[in-house]
Parts: C-alpha cells; sequence; structure tokens
C-alpha cells in the first residue's frame, strides 16, 4: 500500500509535540526525559474538559500537533484511533467499585470506559462528522492502525488522520499490563501528493521480521514501554529518512516494512 | 433464530446474573451453555470467549473457514470482530481476590488474553489457525457494524482473499451497573418503539460472519454487502444528536457505498434500543431518509441489547429475512410510537425483501449503517 504523509505528531514524556522533538528523533539533538503536563485543551467546550480523562486529552492533543503541520481544517477528515487499551485508572476505579458492597458507578466514568471515548471528545472537538474508527490490537495496536488507516486511504482515496495513544497503567492491574510511561503519535496519511507533504509510505505486509529499534537506549526504553511508541521508528523515519526500511511488528507473527521516501 | 423470530419469543428473562441485584430484565446465556475453550487455548478463558467458541461451533461455521483457509491459505484471511467490554467481567472477579496485603491480583488472572479488547480477535485466530491481518474495533454499540467495513476495505485494498467478521460481548457488572448508572435499564422486557418504551434490557451475543471476495463459484443466491456508511454525531458522550444527524449521515453514506436509492432498501433493521431518546433521534432520521414508506422494526426486544455484538447478530438476522422470506416483527412492543412516522412492523410477517439496511450506533456518538441484499434478482 502507498500513501503520503501530510503531517505528525508526537507528545511523550521529553517530547513535546513535532515541531520540538523533530530533531530529537532525528538524532540531532539528544534525548532528554521530561514529565508530560497535561494540556488545557481548549478546543473543547468547557464541560466536556472537565470530563475528559488523560487517554482523551493525550489523544485530542496529539492529533491537533499533526493538524497543526498541515494546515488543514478537521471538518471531513476521517479519522482511525489505535489504543492498546483506552483507560487503565478507569478500569481500576470501576473494579474496584465493583468488588466492594457498594456498587454506584459515576455514569461519567462509565461512558468515557468505552473504548472510543478519545475519538467521541474528537468529534465533539472538531465537529468533524466524518467516519472514525476505534481500534485494538494490543502491543500490534500502532501497526494494526497504519494498516487501517491505509487501507482507507487505498480503498477509499481519502485522507486519514491516524492517532494512536497508551497511557500508564495503575497498580495492581501495573503488574498485569505493565506500560509505564505515556505515549501518543499521529499521522495525516494522504492519498495524493500536496504541498506539505513530507514523505511518501510504501507500507508491506510480511511474514516475520524483527521490529527496528531506536539508537538511543532511553527512547528504546520508551518504545518496549508503551504500545503507542511502537510508532518511534516510523516517526524517526520521517524526522530523518533511513537507508531501507523500517520494520514495525504487527499481529500473528507479521511485521509491516515501511519505506520512506522523502518529499 | 429463525423460529424463534417466527414463533415471537423472547430470549430475555429476570436478570439473574452473577451478583448483580438490578431490577431488569436481560438476555442471557445459560452458564451451563458456555463450555471451558477448548484445551489447547486455556489462556484465554473467559465467558467472552465461552461464548465465542458457542458461536463458532454453530451452523456449520468451522468447516466453513476452515474450506476457505484451505482456498485462500491461513495469511489471507483476515480476522475483523467488534466487542465493547471483552472479557472484563474476568478481571472484576479477579479484583475480587485481590491480595488483602498487597492489594496485587491472583497470579492466575490473565490480562493480554482475557480483559484486552483485541484478546478476541487472537482467539479466533487460534482456534482457525490463522495469521493474517487483524484488529478488533471497539466503538462501543457500532463495534460489529464497523467491522464489515474493515473487512471490506481490507480485501479491497488485497490485503486478504477473505475475513472473518462479527462480534462478540457477554454480561458483565460494568455494563449492568453502567448503564443503571445513567438510568437507562428498563424493569420490564425492552419495549422499542413503544409509545411508552423506557429503557433497554441488555444482552449477550455472539455473530460470526464469513465475508469473501466476489469469486466464481458462490451461489447466485447468497446474500451480499452491499454497503458500509460510517459517521460521527460530534454532539455528546451517552445522547444521541436530537435530530440524529449521525445516524442519517451513516444511512446515506450506506446508500452511496451501495450506490442505491433510498427507494431501493425493503426493510431496516433499526438500532432501536428501547431508550426515549435512542428510538426518537433514529426515527426522525429513517422518517427524513425513507418517509413512512420502508417497513422497519428493532430486533432487541427477543435479544436484549447486545451491545458490541448486536452489529453482527442484527446482520444476521436481516440476511436471514432475505434468506428465508420474512420481515422480523419487534418483540414486546404494543403500542407504536405514533409521533414518529413510520411503517413499523411489530409482528413478524412472511413478507420477502431482497435489499435491508441495518443501523448501529454507540456512546461517543458513532454511527454505522450497512446495506445487504441480492442485487441481481
Amino acid at each position: 500500500m502507498k500513501c503520503f504523509v501530510e503531517a505528525a505528531g508526537v507528545v511523550a514524556p521529553g517530547l513535546a509535540g513535532w515541531q520540538k522533538s523533530r530533531a530529537i528523533l532525528a538524532g540531532e539533538v539528544a534525548y532528554r526525559f521530561e514529565e508530560f503536563a497535561a494540556p488545557k485543551l481548549d478546543v473543547l467546550p468547557p464541560v466536556e474538559r472537565r470530563r475528559t480523562g488523560l487517554p482523551a486529552k493525550l489523544a485530542i492533543t496529539v492529533g491537533q500537533d499533526a493538524l497543526l503541520q498541515s494546515g488543514r481544517t478537521v471538518a471531513s477528515l476521517a479519522t482511525v484511533f489505535a489504543s492498546s487499551d483506552s483507560d487503565g485508572e478507569l478500569i481500576n476505579e470501576i473494579c474496584k467499585t465493583l468488588a466492594g458492597a457498594e456498587r454506584r458507578i459515576s455514569p461519567t466514568r462509565f461512558h468515557n470506559s468505552v473504548h472510543n471515548a478519545a475519538a467521541g471528545y474528537w468529534s465533539i472537538a472538531t465537529g468533524s462528522h466524518a467516519s472514525s474508527t476505534s481500534l485494538c490490537a494490543l502491543d500490534w495496536s500502532v501497526a494494526a492502525g497504519l494498516v487501517e488507516a491505509a487501507s482507507q486511504v487505498a480503498a477509499d482515496r481519502e485522507d486519514v488522520l491516524l492517532i494512536a495513544y497508551d497511557v500508564p497503567y495503575p497498580e495492581p492491574l501495573l503488574d498485569a499490563r505493565p506500560v509505564k510511561y505515556l505515549f501518543g503519535a499521529a499521522f495525516l496519511l494522504a492519498h495524493d501528493r500536496g504541498g506539505h507533504s513530507i514523505a511518501a509510505l510504501e507500507i508491506k505486509l510480511k511474514r516475520g521480521g524483527e521490529a527496528t529499534r531506536m539508537h538511543d537506549p532511553l527512547l528504546e526504553e520508551l518504545r518496549r514501554d508503551n504500545p503507542a511508541a511502537r510508532a518511534l521508528p516510523l516517526l524517526a523515519a520521517l524526522a530523518n529518512p533511513p537507508q531501507g526500511p523500517i520494520v514495525i511488528e504487527y499481529v500473528a507473527g507479521n511485521a509491516l516494512e515501511i519505506t520512506a521516501t522523502s518529499c | 433464530m429463525v423460529a424463534a423470530l417466527g414463533s415471537m419469543r423472547s430470549g430475555l428473562a429476570p436478570c439473574n446474573f452473577e451478583t448483580a441485584r438490578l431490577d431488569t430484565w436481560v438476555g442471557q446465556i445459560p452458564d451451563d451453555h458456555l463450555l471451558p475453550v477448548r484445551a489447547d487455548l486455556a489462556a484465554f478463558d473467559c465467558r467472552n470467549h465461552r461464548l465465542a467458541q458457542l458461536c463458532l461451533m454453530q451452523d456449520g461455521f468451522e468447516n466453513a473457514v476452515l474450506s476457505a483457509r484451505e482456498r485462500y491459505g491461513s495469511d489471507r484471511i483476515g480476522v475483523f470482530l467488534g466487542t465493547s467490554t471483552s472479557g472484563i467481567l474476568q478481571t472484576e472477579l479477579a479484583y475480587r481476590r485481590r491480595d488483602p496485603c498487597s492489594g496485587a491480583l491472583p497470579a492466575d488472572f490473565l490480562y493480554a488474553t482475557t480483559q484486552n479488547i483485541y484478546s478476541l480477535a487472537w482467539f479466533v485466530q487460534a482456534y482457525f489457525g490463522l495469521d493474517g491481518p487483524a484488529a478488533v474495533v471497539s466503538t462501543a454499540c457500532s463495534s460489529s457494524a464497523k467491522v464489515f467495513g474493515n473487512a471490506a476495505r481490507m480485501i479491497a485494498a488485497g490485503l486478504c482473499d477473505a475475513a472473518v467478521v462479527g462480534g462478540v460481548d457477554s454480561l458483565c457488572l460494568t455494563t449492568l451497573y453502567g448503564f443503571g448508572s445513567l438510568g437507562l435499564l428498563s424493569a420490564a422486557p425492552c419495549r422499542p418503539f413503544d409509545a411508552n418504551r423506557n429503557g433497554i434490557s441488555i444482552g449477550e451475543g455472539a455473530g460470526f460472519i464469513l465475508l469473501e471476495k466476489a469469486r466464481q463459484g458462490i451461489a447466485p443466491n447468497t446474500v451480499a454487502l452491499l454497503g458500509v456508511g460510517e459517521s460521527s454525531d460530534a454532539y455528546h458522550m451517552s445522547s444521541p444528536h436530537p435530530e440524529g444527524l449521525g445516524a442519517r449521515l451513516a444511512m446515506q453514506r450506506a446508500l452511496r457505498s451501495a450506490e442505491l436509492p433510498a427507494d431501493a432498501i425493503h426493510y431496516i433493521n433499526l438500532h432501536g434500543t428501547g431508550t426515549r431518546s435512542n428510538d426518537d433521534t433514529e426515527g426522525k432520521a429513517v422518517s427524513a431518509l425513507f418517509g413512512d414508506r420502508v417497513a422497519c422494526s428493532s430486533t432487541k426486544g427477543w435479544t436484549g441489547h447486545t451491545l458490541g455484538a448486536c452489529g453482527a447478530i442484527e446482520a444476521i438476522i436481516s440476511a436471514l429475512a432475505i434468506e428465508h422470506g420474512f420481515l422480523p416483527g419487534s418483540a414486546h412492543t404494543e403500542v407504536v410510537d405514533a409521533s414518529l412516522a413510520l411503517h413499523y412492523l411489530t409482528a413478524t410477517s412472511a413478507i420477502a425483501a431482497d435489499i435491508v439496511m441495518s443501523n448501529a450506533f454507540g456512546f461517543g456518538g458513532t454511527n454505522c449503517s450497512l446495506v445487504l441484499g441480492r442485487r441481481n434478482r
């Protein structure tokens, strides 16, 4: 499958947006770990802003970061949200409550617990009625999101914004699902080459194949920790196109071999 | 299913699930039907996958998938499934067994193969020995309608030749108490589109469909996926757009995708959950597009609202209606809401339909409409 990357976004500890992170991802500036400060999200109405959890805040922030680079309006832009699990904090709260004597769940917590909560808040924030999907493929969610977004670009000749995000898990779930850091990445994939295009992508599905690692040991730790951070090699390839393809692991022992060529 | 629809036999009963103490009705699969999953897949064992397995064993589905695997190869069959809560019941139960000192979850709690949303597709891939593209869509109650779109795009893009699509959702305390907290559970069996409707009945269920690319040798009467339409409400997390804007857009896009005009549709299987607002807004949207010309009904009075599974289950009901020449009525609906100008069916009738639409809408304002039918008759 072929498509063009019109913009990319990234939000993670020490990676505060594509513009600030580009040189780090390109290997020109050293990566430093810095805590992520939850953004204000002026794009949401105040009532909705108070209700949103961290996953939706992260997803909207990183999606907006990509849009900022593209100069696009979002009204008609289809979206694909990829996350290995939406909100561990909420699941923890709900399961604790249900294990107790008083099984009173807050209505807001309940509707925020759906996997597509981020997509719902995104559409409220942007006023977009475009089609949107929210999918999961455990540690291969980024790859599944790329396959889905690229197939939409190919089959529907549509431009698609892919938003991949995962947030840390709290105790006691952390033992069963060890995700310690937060990570969000976004890619605006287009059918045609445009004035903003940064790279052409060719995505091939193949059997087996070892994932491309990050040179920087801290970034590599981040890549291994958070399922959404499996996008790091692709972000790095967009910041500084490598010789040859990069590999991201996909479901059932498959891998995506992605060749990025600068535009 | 066809016999139950014909004889107006509903599967709803007063809620007696696990330790839930709620004044509501549910569509529950008896616990003794939900046998442990196959021994080689024991890591996946949980209520959701037991229900998935029970469904995979029905109607010759296993053989159909295995012969497709022979025909295309294990890596050329995709698995695209929907669920809203996956095996969360397993986590709910594990939280009751937390270590009293450390708070740790029991060692036998397996997150990745039970609770995680993807575990459903992983289980089905492992069940059939498939290793092609896969994902689980989790967009609340539209999940397993939307997977038809994923599969159709993957087949169109050449990544696979066939796909197992469907959805599974099983009863759990999160959804029972969650919908209870929103005041959406009816104390009586749900009555979709009834003037006195007052909420949903939650059901559990599974539905699987083998979708294949068009090829020589497929019987000409086989029901085909003709179109998929998806949209977002951009309105509210748990209330539908008051005028049904998102619902209307999804239906319009499904018609456009099928390259059919509105008057080509013979029957609409409505989302019809039985809440005041869902049926009101969906009714307005259907009426705006189709007037009162097209026969329509919700089948949730039989099954309850099976959440992430309802898209697949209702697509199957729609296909059965086409194959067997009937239009399903609406169990428990007594007095149709006259404020909605619809041709709403309360009783199942022996009327043939060739092209039908099936609607599924969910929390977060996510909407999907499918068009299924026999085009060349």
